[in-house]
């Protein structure tokens, strides 16, 4: 990728210039997300970089973790602000969706990867059919299928429960799961389900003593991305749940919306520390199921 | 020797036809790979599918004021609008026993519907209702019903109001459709623009469109660099940028959307960081956020990895030789990157194009939190219909002409992609 020794000037100039540009969009888009992690520290309730913070030397009366008891609901006189409430919502958003996420994982898990089993059998009929069907729910606009999804478990009472909420949620993250195991079953050699086979193993002991620990990782990638699809989700909750199922999603949305309140930011640190925990798993992961599948790195 | 080739069928060891058995077997494993499929696909059908068709039901479906009003809209259908000015005294009959028995929330529910048709039903059946009542109680019998009504209220007597009927009578309509292109029928059931300060959903799906392609575009130009530059370093410093695009891509939709709402809002961090620099004064801080601007650089941030992924994979196969090959035969870097390299890359270009098209024109989130009041696309409507006005049907209609254009474009995508092959992180 350098740049040749013989290169002319101008190429020179656009060399830099081409380096300068993409260091630009990194910075684009990296940047929104580091920059709230020292504003949540702030002792200011605006979301904002205050003098004290930008001071040299640092001014230790400007920072503080006050936002962050406030999150865990702790409400001491020093801790609360007139401008921001304080309640226990936080904390009972993160049971909340963390409840919803797991359930949701484990049944979308379970499902997807049967299904991914079914679809990598070379004998499939109507194989693009049942694909596009079952990866639908991650195509259409989140916004319609609240709509739709509203107005359907309206007429058989599951709006406003936790089973209606996490039924949506499974069929929105077992896309995921399905192409996840799917593009590890691709180069399976099927020829050791055959020898197990052969060699006497029932169906359920060939996939729990073969296939199960050769495609675990794909499995455990896909279960990543269902739950933070789940974890995430704000568009169905907004319209599916109650305060009963209130979730993080659905309190910081309450959050940006109503009050513009510091304690968003302390999540939304808590959710970019979560994001790169789950990004560095699944990349180990998918260098395991490469290794695992006998496929070199370039 | 002679070589005697046998005419009979192969048969298996258990004396059936081998074809035949063959068959069995393939018939059987198709079953197999079936039936694990099936679980998926009938929970994906009935708490997915089944939702969505019953939405585009919705927003045809009409028959609730049908089943409030039946009588009444019989008779309606005798009404020779040639020959008589007013309807016949039988529909005012109907209508006047429908109000009297009917059920209150049925009724109410029918009225919002029947104010779509034409504003000023609801107050005037309110009203009407209340006398009716008043008439029932007294245990009077009305010599002529038509001349009752209009003696409650004048309006009774304009025929406007009765040719408004006409686009309810039937169970199926197309009305919210109309509605949803700022369209309505006029008294002769011709289809005719809203009224001026009516017709906003037009305004907001060509926005929609100007928004996402737009974004598109912003994620092309900052993508195709970067996608190169992946795709050219060696792998492991590759591996390490590739961070920088699938972080986002991992982070939760309402991290990213408060941070850009951090970062531009008027004494936010661009704004400070303009002001330190002196580019800006600091009562000239630049509005960025909650208008269109702000839904822009959002959504272009949002959906920048949708388009890096794809042009990154199709880059990363194209070879290195083939822009030295053409520079060694005296194109210049221009030329070679113009007619060699660019060409190569189309497949990338389409699919990353295409992926952030639809997402954009069906994004609700950002546009809403940070499109302020002139940022916002059709999906708020959806949202606004769905949870604040409760007009279910014009809801329904909006989300299914979303649907339709998403479908159009997924098809493209299908034929130049192939849907089955979404590849994630």
């Amino acid at each position: 990728m350098a740049l040749p020794s013989y290169a002319s000037p101008v190429q020179r100039t656009y060399y830099y210039f081409y380096l300068f540009f993409c260091t630009v969009v990194f910075f684009f888009l990296i940047a929104p997300l580091f920059a709230i992690i020292p504003i949540s520290f702030s002792v200011s309730p605006f979301m904002v970089f205050t003098e004290g913070m930008l001071a040299w030397p640092p001014d230790p009366e400007a920072w503080s973790i006050r936002w962050y008891r406030n999150m865990i609901g702790d409400c001491s006189a020093d801790v609360v602000s007139s401008t921001v409430p304080c309640s226990t919502k936080w904390m009972k958003g993160t049971v909340n969706s963390f409840y919803i996420g797991i359930i949701a994982t484990v049944i979308a898990t379970a499902l997807g990867t049967l299904a991914a089993l079914g679809l990598s059998r070379p004998h499939m009929p109507y194989k693009g059919l049942i694909m596009a069907i079952l990866i639908s729910p991650m195509i259409v606009p989140l916004i319609i299928t609240a709509a739709g999804m509203f107005f359907f478990y309206a007429r058989i009472n599951l709006v406003y429960t936790f089973t209606g909420v996490i039924l949506a949620h499974v069929a929105l993250a077992t896309p995921f799961v399905v192409i996840t195991v799917t593009a590890t079953l691709v180069g399976f050699d099927m020829n050791m389900v055959k020898a197990a086979q052969s060699l006497g193993a029932k169906p359920m002991r060939t996939f729990f003593k073969v296939i199960m620990p050769l495609i675990l990782p794909g499995i455990i990638s896909g279960a990543l991305f269902a739950f933070i699809t789940s974890f995430d989700e704000v568009v169905i909750v907004m319209f599916m749940a109650s305060i009963d199922q209130l979730t993080i999603p659905k309190q910081m949305w309450a959050g940006i919306r109503q009050e513009i309140s510091p304690v968003i930011l302390c999540m939304a640190t808590c959710l970019v520390l979560l994001s790169i925990f789950l990004l560095t798993t699944v990349e180990v992961l998918r260098r395991r199921s490469e290794k695992l599948r006998g496929i070199k790195a370039r | 020797m002679e070589v005697t080739i046998s005419t009979a069928e192969l048969l298996t060891t258990d004396g059936i036809p081998l074809k035949q058995s063959l068959r069995k077997a393939e018939r059987r494993n198709k079953l197999r790979a079936f039936l694990l499929v099936f679980p998926l696909l009938l929970f994906i059908f009935v708490t997915f599918v089944m939702p969505i068709g019953d939405m585009l039901l919705r927003s045809v479906d009409d028959s609730q004021i049908n089943s409030v009003f039946p009588n009444t809209f019989d008779e309606y259908k005798n009404w020779d609008k040639g020959a008589d000015e007013l309807p016949p005294e039988e529909v005012y009959k109907s209508l006047f026993f429908e109000l009297a028995n009917g059920d209150k929330r049925q009724i109410g529910k029918a009225l919002t519907r029947m104010n779509y048709a034409k504003s000023g039903w609801k107050s005037l059946i309110k009203k009407t209702t209340r006398e009716i009542k008043k008439i029932v109680k007294k245990g009077e019998e009305p010599v002529s019903y038509k001349d009752t009504f209009i003696n409650i209220n004048k309006l009774w007597a304009d025929p406007t109001y009765w040719y408004s009927f006409n686009q309810m009578v039937k169970d199926r309509s197309s009305i919210y459709y109309w509605n949803a292109l700022d369209r309505t029928f006029d008294e002769e059931g011709d289809v005719v623009l809203q009224d001026e300060k009516r017709r906003m959903y037009i305004k907001t799906w060509l926005r929609t469109f100007k928004v996402s392609v737009y974004v598109t575009i912003f994620c092309l130009i900052l993508g195709f660099p970067v996608a190169h530059l992946l795709a050219n370093l060696p792998l492991r410093y590759s591996n390490l940028l590739m961070i920088f695009v699938l972080l986002p891509f991992w982070t939760s939709l309402l991290v990213r959307t408060t941070a850009w709402i951090v970062m531009l809002q008027q004494n936010g961090v661009i704004n400070g960081i303009l002001v330190w620099l002196g580019v800006i004064s600091d009562d000239g801080r630049i509005q960025m956020v909650y208008n269109e601007v702000g839904t822009l650089i959002a959504m272009t941030q949002i959906l920048l990895p949708f388009m890096i992924l794809p042009l990154y994979s199709v880059m990363r196969v194209i070879p290195k030789s083939h822009m030295r090959a053409a520079q060694n035969l005296g194109a210049k870097p221009v030329t070679a990157f113009l007619r060699v390299y660019l060409p190569q890359t189309i497949p990338g270009i389409s699919a990353g194009g295409l992926l952030v098209f639809v997402l954009a024109i069906g994004y609700f989130i950002t546009p809403e939190l940070v499109g302020g009041k002139d940022g916002k696309l059709i999906g708020s409507w959806i949202a606004y219909h769905l949870k604040t006005t409760l007009n279910w049907g014009l809801c329904a209609a909006l989300g299914a002409i979303l649907l339709g254009i998403m479908l159009i474009f997924y098809w493209l995508y299908n034929k130049i992609v192939g849907i089955d092959n979404i590849k994630l992180g």
